[in-house]
């Protein structure tokens, strides 16, 4: 469905990657990973037609990507509303209904239905009326996911969408996320730079690193031996109770950042 | 202090004033809830700068005054708007413009050998100079930004609150980014002939800033704005009318009036608001 040939994008002498071989299926569930400046929003970026490659071609059903697709649901990182902002919880997901189209603001009966679709599909019938700038970091974002589903997309890009999210809201945005693509057969790009909080939803990985990539199953991909190689440096991975702990990445607060914040619950990666 | 009668002949004078301050502060307010969510209130001064020394230049060559302030906002305006697409960039370059304008105008004006109120009244305002055929103009480019801005509402919309989802959900977001920038020109170059370039923020910021602190309702907030604009401009003229004192302190003096009004109102039910979460 999404097809990446020989793919390559670098800035100035630096290559993010080169030679990127990668094809989605619908309903596939891909986490991208790597460290901050591996080039995972920077792929985003491409397959929503808003960055050129360097060489190669990016295909979405077939025929090349191009900007403003709608086709594709577009999760961005976290950024909160600000306090004040006029504007509701229905009104966040109204502009992925509408939000594109010219003319006089008037929503029709037909989209208007349809947001109250959205907002219950993602359980936020219940503060679709409270102004967006009140709510919490983990509303706002499932406000976005209803906004992103709005066109039934194909294809979903998230970027970080768990940053800065507390545990139970990690997973509630995550389980919808996962419940959209078994349902509905949406194929998920999934960029983080912590895999625990979906490592149970994840079919394959797609580790960006040093210019170069590896793509494959967790358990291929998530071993010692091939970051190790990945980044020119002994690296560790270590799996304990289910959760994946990766020591030794030269870049490595943001990692150590999220590890850290998941250790003191345990229990919430079951 | 004047009679009725001598107010409702000054009235009949005044009508077409009063009419173009009437639609500029709908208007005016209107356009502010997009410069506050775009966080704009210095751009507009910025352009009312440049406005100014556009207005000069040609009362200095003896052209068309509102043409010569519409030319002086619609670059400044554009170049904000090519050069400053993020938020650092913009305000480095409106501190670079906006004195280059204001000198300029000063020196235009310097150099113009014609009465000095006419003068003053480009930075302070006074809409009884400006005479009938322009007043239609004014009217007209008002009208204008009017219809502009409620067609691409929803795009602008989109790219106020998040530029990037917009693009990739298919706004344009360049173009409506600048189409925004077009339109805030107009109304700034409006703007500057009735209350003048120093005050214009009163109609652009000030009205759509008191909004916000009563509502955060998507419709309320447009319509809250435009009232106020519409009481302050069209207020401020009536009340000027029965004195001898010009116009734009009027105006301010009510749309600052009404902002603190706001501000009370709001803080109030603010701290209510947060005191029924906290239980």
């Amino acid at each position: 469905m999404l097809r990446l040939e020989s793919a390559s994008l670098g800035f100035g002498r630096r290559t993010l990657w080169d030679g990127l071989d990668l094809s989605v299926r619908p309903g596939e569930f891909l986490a991208v990973l790597g460290p901050n400046g591996s080039g995972k929003t920077s792929l985003l970026k491409t397959i929503l037609g808003q960055q050129r490659l360097d060489s190669g071609r990016v295909l979405l059903d077939g025929g090349p990507v191009h900007r403003g697709d709608r086709r594709i649901g577009y999760i961005p990182q976290q950024k909160l509303v600000p306090a004040g902002t006029p504007m509701r919880g229905r009104d966040l997901v109204a502009l992925g209904v509408n939000g594109h189209r010219f003319g006089f603001p008037v929503t029709r009966k037909g989209e208007r239905e349809r947001v109250d679709e959205l907002l219950d599909s993602v359980g936020a019938t219940g503060y679709a009326d409270r102004p967006v700038g009140s709510l919490s970091g983990g509303e706002q974002q499932r406000l976005r996911v209803g906004q992103a589903l709005a066109d039934d997309p194909v294809l979903l890009l998230c970027d970080e969408p768990l940053l800065s999210l507390d545990l139970a809201h990690q997973r509630g945005v995550s389980d919808l996320i996962d419940r959209r693509r078994r349902e509905h057969d949406t194929a998920v790009l999934f960029v983080t730079h912590d895999v625990n909080p979906v490592l149970d939803k994840v079919d394959r990985i797609l580790y960006l690193a040093g210019g170069r990539f590896r793509e494959g199953t967790p358990d291929e991909v998530l071993r010692s031996e091939v970051l190790t190689d990945l980044y020119g440096s002994p690296v560790d991975v270590f799996r304990s109770r289910g959760r994946i702990v990766v020591v030794g990445i030269p870049d490595a607060e943001t990692h150590d950042h999220h590890d850290h914040h998941a250790d003191e619950h345990p229990e919430a990666h079951g | 202090m004047i009679d009725l009668d001598t107010y409702v002949q000054l009235l009949g004078l005044v009508q077409n004033s009063i009419i173009a301050g009437a639609v500029l502060g709908l208007v005016g307010g209107l356009v502010g809830v997009f410069v506050m969510q775009r966080d704009m209130a210095f751009a507009v001064h910025g352009i009312s700068e440049l406005s100014f020394a556009g207005a000069a230049a040609a009362l200095l060559l003896g052209a068309n005054v509102v043409a010569g302030s519409l030319i002086g906002s619609l670059v400044a305006a554009i170049l904000i708007g090519v050069l400053g697409a993020r938020a650092r960039d913009r305000n480095s370059i409106i501190g670079v413009l906006m004195p280059a304008g204001l000198g300029l105008g000063i020196l235009f004006l310097a150099l113009y050998p014609g009465r000095s109120a006419n003068k003053f009244s480009l930075l302070t305002g006074q809409i009884i100079a400006v005479d009938s055929p322009q007043l239609a103009w004014l009217i007209g480019i008002s009208i204008v930004v009017l219809v502009c801005l409620l067609v691409i509402w929803r795009p602008l919309t989109f790219d106020s609150l998040d530029p990037e989802v917009a693009a990739a959900r298919g706004v344009p977001t360049r173009f409506v980014a600048l189409a925004f920038m077009v339109l805030l020109g107009l109304i700034v170059a409006v703007s500057v002939q009735i209350i003048g370039a120093l005050l214009v923020m009163a109609l652009l910021v000030t009205p759509a800033a008191a909004a916000l602190r009563v509502s955060s309702s998507p419709v309320l907030v447009p319509v809250l704005a435009s009232v106020f604009g519409f009481v302050s401009a069209v207020g401020g003229i009536l009340l000027a009318i029965a004195g001898s004192l010009p116009i734009s302190p009027y105006i301010t003096t009510i749309s600052f009036l009404i902002y603190v009004v706001c501000r009370l109102v709001g803080g109030r039910t603010r701290s209510r608001r947060r005191l029924a979460a906290a239980v």
